[in-house]
């Protein structure tokens, strides 16, 4: 069994990104099929444009059109692509300093083998079929077979009527989450229908779930102990807000429920009466899913549900507040 | 300047940590292991400070669960920099200089392998123009590295040599992931990976996390004989933009040298998570022949995110602390390509402070 | 050794919205810098060195953002520190920013604090499920609604004074041209009346989501000296504690009342309640006015409800709190902190505009983060310390 459970974790989210006027420029040129650089104060023509001048820092406006040929100034290879990267199979990066521009634009070049590649060869943008105003319109860059230089240089007349001033960036991250050694005791110990938390050597609280170090004193707790499973609502809120990944449908009351022999609340849920009847020092008790659906997690509880016992005293709870 | 030195290092880096991603596991014996060199307890230290990412972690707060392995009753003079241990470190060093503490302790955790560490970091980019074509790091470091070949500054054979040198000096670092040095012309004859790198041209993916103990004055003489004195640190960034930067310059990197005072530097441990970059970083800080770079393997070796940087203090102070060393630079960097570099100087003496 | 005098020689902000979709990243921040700089009458290239500072990199989906900011932020060549401790960071960041200066390392600093919530969704961003845990979470209300809870409880205070709170915020904001809610007419009624969203705590009671940044100019005794209205540093203090331990004052929490006792024995202040002209406290959630009063030591425990249902906390009260409209009225995350620090420092350099509070002389800054555990706090002054 290893020391520790883990279980996968996506962090996906389509980022809605407004460009400001020089970006938009820039992915507006790419959408209607042109690379638009800009001229700062060092006289250089910079692709994609800076926002801001390098050295006198204001804002850039000086934009100029390049061409959609130019020459390979460094490049990569990629054995392995990574996702999200604009081919899936191996390929190169290459800084490509397109005609007209005087430094390089970073984009994948579309070759089957390193040995087809080198500093100094001429490439050319491949479009994507579909553009939208975003860098994956470049599709990337493919070899030049002519050596033909484009149309270039020439100062760019008013914008489009229709800019683009936003883009959405899909940003999709594949993590795996491991539970601590404490936590992971108590999350195996759901699965056997127990909750067991531990006792701080130092401080001798009891925590439920166990930490990896007493936030009190800074050491593991270690001393097992096997918890009740009722306890005592201390405070709560009724969520009435939905939200983009939540997981249980409101209202619902989410509550710090402290089990008796528990030095700590923790969050869960409190169903099987009224939002509204809920309420501080009421008296809980642990409502297990069926015992087929159970796994490692604190899920393996449904819920927690009043029992038929008198409320807590405020005075043995509000230390706990 | 008040004198300040390093006078605790703690460390731990490993393939694949199994524990979560806020260390805390990892952090407890590490602060153990400062309490054990310094003779303190964690009521001597006034200020603190850690080094993380939430993306390297998955998800937003990472740090906060960090200060539980302080101990945190009664609340501690804290902070956080989403930056390497060694800008922790400046902040500390910092605080102590505004005479408000005399004491810091400084700490950073990573869990790399929690996700695809290369693909993470294309995250760093402009999110505008980069990050949605995704532009791995070790591929950003392999356009630097041909940059450098094509311009006649450094060639395949000088990036092996780097790496076989950090492989043999790893045989002797305990925390060193990968070690065991063989010859440059066996490492030359080892297979392309992302052309013109080869996998020993790139540090390993690792996890891990380290602290590092600062103390002023009589404070830090009081915990060692030898402490290793911050004669100096600067630190300064690059614009991120590949294709402005020279990519085989690093100006930051040279700015922040030139700001100290560099005569006399025997070892140097240089944070290059590949080959190429500590060739960079050695002209960048015009470090002669004769310095020692890099004797714990460096980078190339192990390369726990967001410690590694402060790692290389550590090391350097321990030089310093048994008496082998009487200056040493150490270096850390972040970001793609050596965007952002900072620079210190340990000496025996707190003298010529800068 | 003492800290070398320092001071606030310019503040900038930006017009605070729920989506600023005419500016980028970069252009939010350099609306906010280019303002503080014109203030200060300088340019970005006489900076020493900037401090960066926002919160969770998840809510713009870019990791360590300073590093692609670095060159539209003026920051290539120099010095840049990225700085985060959750909800407190742009109150945190100006403190390091302030650092810089009284440790005599810099004489002219930079600081920035930025979020630009449009970029995606705080809500998401805070609530990605932890595997094996109860997936209850709902984003910050819905954790800090039961401390509120709690509040209510233990002072037994009339369930209307955060309404009273919210509705003296909203129109605060009004007289706030840089404020992203300008709400006429908010009542108490109006607030009670509001829909109720993490029980107890109702719509008109929460905080925006904004885009927004906030800059700060932080200057050395002889640049300051310039200045013609300088807001000096009387006093900085941090602290931390655990999210959550065993018999932890999650409503008052031991971290507050530390950091408040060390910031004013640090100003020089005993009787915070007549000595503080003006305070920016971060109030995220109505409650947490009189939460806060408490803890700061402008009321005695279980009493801060009744400085704010008295009025006091009114712009024409004893001790105007949030002035600006508060974090009620703007929530830039990571700059809201910052905002609370440069709002303090607009009162004693008599710069606040409609919102000015008469004859302000003394101000603090404040700013939390976590789950109450993370605070960050400055006094500062119109006079030199």
């Amino acid at each position: 069994m290893p020391r520790t459970l883990s279980a996968p974790v996506a962090v996906a989210f389509d980022y809605t990104r407004s460009t400001g006027p020089v970006l938009g420029r820039f992915l507006t040129g790419l959408r209607d099929g042109v690379v638009v650089g800009a001229r700062t104060s060092d006289g250089r023509v910079v692709v994609p444009p800076p926002e801001f001048d390098p050295v006198t820092h204001q804002a850039t406006t000086d934009f100029v059109q390049v061409a959609s040929t130019g020459t390979v100034t460094s490049w990569v290879w990629v054995p392995e692509p990574v996702k999200g990267q604009p081919f899936d199979r191996p390929f190169a990066w290459a800084l490509v300093t397109l005609d007209g521009a005087d430094v390089p634009l970073l984009h994948a070049l579309d070759v089957a083998s390193p040995a087809d590649v080198s500093t100094g060869m001429r490439v050319q943008v491949r479009w994507a079929d579909e553009r939208v105003g975003a860098i994956t319109d470049i599709a990337g860059f493919e070899p030049v077979h002519d050596g033909g230089r484009g149309a270039s240089g020439a100062s760019l007349e008013a914008p489009s009527d229709d800019p683009v001033t936003g883009v959405i960036t899909p940003v999709g991250l594949d993590y795996v989450y491991a539970a601590s050694p404490e936590e992971s005791l108590f999350y195996r110990s759901l699965a056997e229908g127990k909750l067991v938390g531990q006792r701080c050597p130092t401080c001798e609280k009891v925590y439920i779930p166990p930490r990896s170090a007493c936030p009190a004193d800074g050491s593991p707790t270690v001393e097992e102990v096997e918890l009740p499973e009722t306890g005592t609502v201390t405070t709560f809120c009724i969520v009435n807000v939905p939200f983009l990944g939540q997981k249980i449908t409101p209202p619902y009351v989410s509550a710090y429920v402290l089990l008796d022999g528990a030095d700590i609340a923790f969050l869960h849920l409190i169903l099987d009466c009224a939002a509204e009847d809920v309420h501080m020092g009421m008296r809980v008790k642990a409502v297990w899913k069926p015992r087929d659906e159970w796994g490692t997690t604190i899920e393996n509880i449904s819920h927690f549900a009043p029992i038929d016992e008198p409320d807590a005293d405020y005075e043995t709870y509000k230390k706990y507040l | 300047m008040r004198d300040v030195a390093v006078v605790g290092f703690a460390q731990r880096q490993m393939k694949d940590f199994d524990g979560s991603p806020t260390c805390v596991e990892l952090l407890v014996p590490l602060f153990k292991e400062c309490y054990e060199q310094t003779g303190w307890t964690r009521h001597d230290v006034g200020f603190w400070c850690s080094g993380s990412s939430d993306y390297l972690a998955g998800r937003s707060f990472s740090f906060v669960q960090a200060v539980d392995a302080i101990g945190v009753i009664p609340p501690v003079n804290e902070s956080h920099v989403e930056m390497d241990l060694a800008w922790a470190m400046y902040e500390a060093w910092l605080k102590i200089q505004t005479g408000e503490v005399d004491t810091a302790l400084v700490y950073a955790f990573g869990k790399s392998s929690a996700g695809v560490l290369r693909r993470t970091l294309a995250l760093q980019l402009d999110p505008y123009t980069m990050t949605p074509i995704w532009p791995d790091t070790v591929s950003l470091a392999g356009l630097q590295a041909r940059a450098g070949i094509d311009a006649g500054l450094w060639d395949e054979r000088a990036m092996a040599e780097v790496a076989q040198r950090s492989l043999t000096a790893a045989e002797s670092n305990d925390y060193a992931v990968r070690k065991g040095g063989s010859s440059v012309d066996d490492l030359l004859a080892r297979p392309m990976y992302a052309d013109p790198l080869r996998k020993h041209d790139c540090a390993p993916v690792t996890d891990g996390a380290a602290a590092i103990v600062l103390a002023a004055g009589d404070k830090a003489r009081a915990v060692r004989d030898n402490p290793a004195w911050l004669t100096g640190i600067s630190h300064h960034v690059d614009p991120l933009s590949m294709g402005t930067r020279d990519l085989t310059r690093s100006p930051s990197a040279q700015r922040s040298g030139a700001a100290l005072d560099l005569t006399g530097v025997e070892v140097a441990e240089l944070h290059a998570p590949f080959s190429h970059q500590e060739l960079v970083l050695r002209r960048e800080l015009g470090l002669a022949d004769d310095v020692v770079v890099n004797p714990s393997g460096g980078a190339l070796v192990s390369n726990p995110m967001f410690s590694a940087g402060g790692i290389r203090v550590g090391e350097a102070a321990r030089r310093i602390w048994s008496g082998d060393t009487s200056k040493a630079l150490a270096h850390a960097t972040s970001g793609p390509a050596l965007q952002q570099n900072l620079v210190c100087t340990l000496s025996s003496t707190p003298e010529g402070t800068i | 050794m003492g800290k070398k005098p320092a001071a606030v020689i310019g503040i900038g902000q930006t017009h605070h919205r729920a989506k600023r979709l005419d500016v980028s990243m970069a252009g939010l921040c350099r609306e906010a810098i280019d303002r503080a700089l014109e203030d200060a009458g300088m340019t970005l290239d006489e900076i020493d060195a900037i401090v960066v500072g926002k919160a969770p990199d998840l809510f713009e989906g870019v990791m360590m953002p300073e590093l692609f900011l670095a060159e539209s932020l003026g920051a290539a060549g120099k010095p840049l520190l990225r700085v985060h401790t959750a909800g407190s960071v742009g109150g945190s960041t100006a403190i390091v920013a302030a650092s810089l200066v009284q440790a005599g390392i810099h004489r002219k600093v930079l600081t920035v604090a930025y979020e630009k919530q449009s970029e995606s969704n705080a809500m998401w961003a805070l609530s990605v499920p932890v595997p094996f845990n109860m997936p209850v979470h709902a984003g910050a209300g819905g954790y800090f609604a039961p401390h509120v809870r709690s509040y209510i409880r233990r002072s037994g205070a009339p369930t209307h004074v955060g309404a009273i709170v919210a509705a003296k915020d909203r129109n605060n904001a009004l007289k706030n041209p840089y404020a992203h809610l300008h709400n006429e007419g908010t009542t108490v009624e109006s607030v009670l009346a509001s829909q109720m969203l993490w029980d107890p705590i109702r719509y008109d009671e929460t905080c925006p989501s904004s885009d927004g940044a906030c800059a700060l100019v932080i200057a050395s005794e002889d640049v300051a000296d310039a200045s013609p209205n300088p807001a000096w540093i009387h006093g900085t203090i941090m602290r931390s504690e655990a999210t959550s331990a065993a018999e932890r004052d999650q409503v008052n929490p031991q971290a507050s009342r530390d950091a408040a006792a060390a910031l004013w024995k640090q100003a020089g202040i005993t009787s915070p309640i007549d000595e503080i002209d003006a305070a920016e406290i971060y109030v995220p959630f109505s409650w947490f006015e009189p939460m806060w009063l408490e803890s700061l030591g402008f009321a005695a425990e279980g009493e801060g409800w009744k400085l704010t249902e008295s009025g006091a906390t009114a712009l024409d009260g004893r001790l105007p709190v949030n002035a600006s409209g508060g974090v009620l009225s703007s929530n830039p995350i990571g700059a809201s902190g910052m905002l609370r620090f440069g709002e303090a420092a607009l009162q004693v350099r008599g710069l606040a505009g409609e919102h000015q509070v008469d004859g302000a002389r003394k101000a603090l800054g404040h700013a939390y983060g976590g789950g109450s555990q993370f605070f960050a706090m400055w006094v500062v002054g119109a006079d030199k310390p």
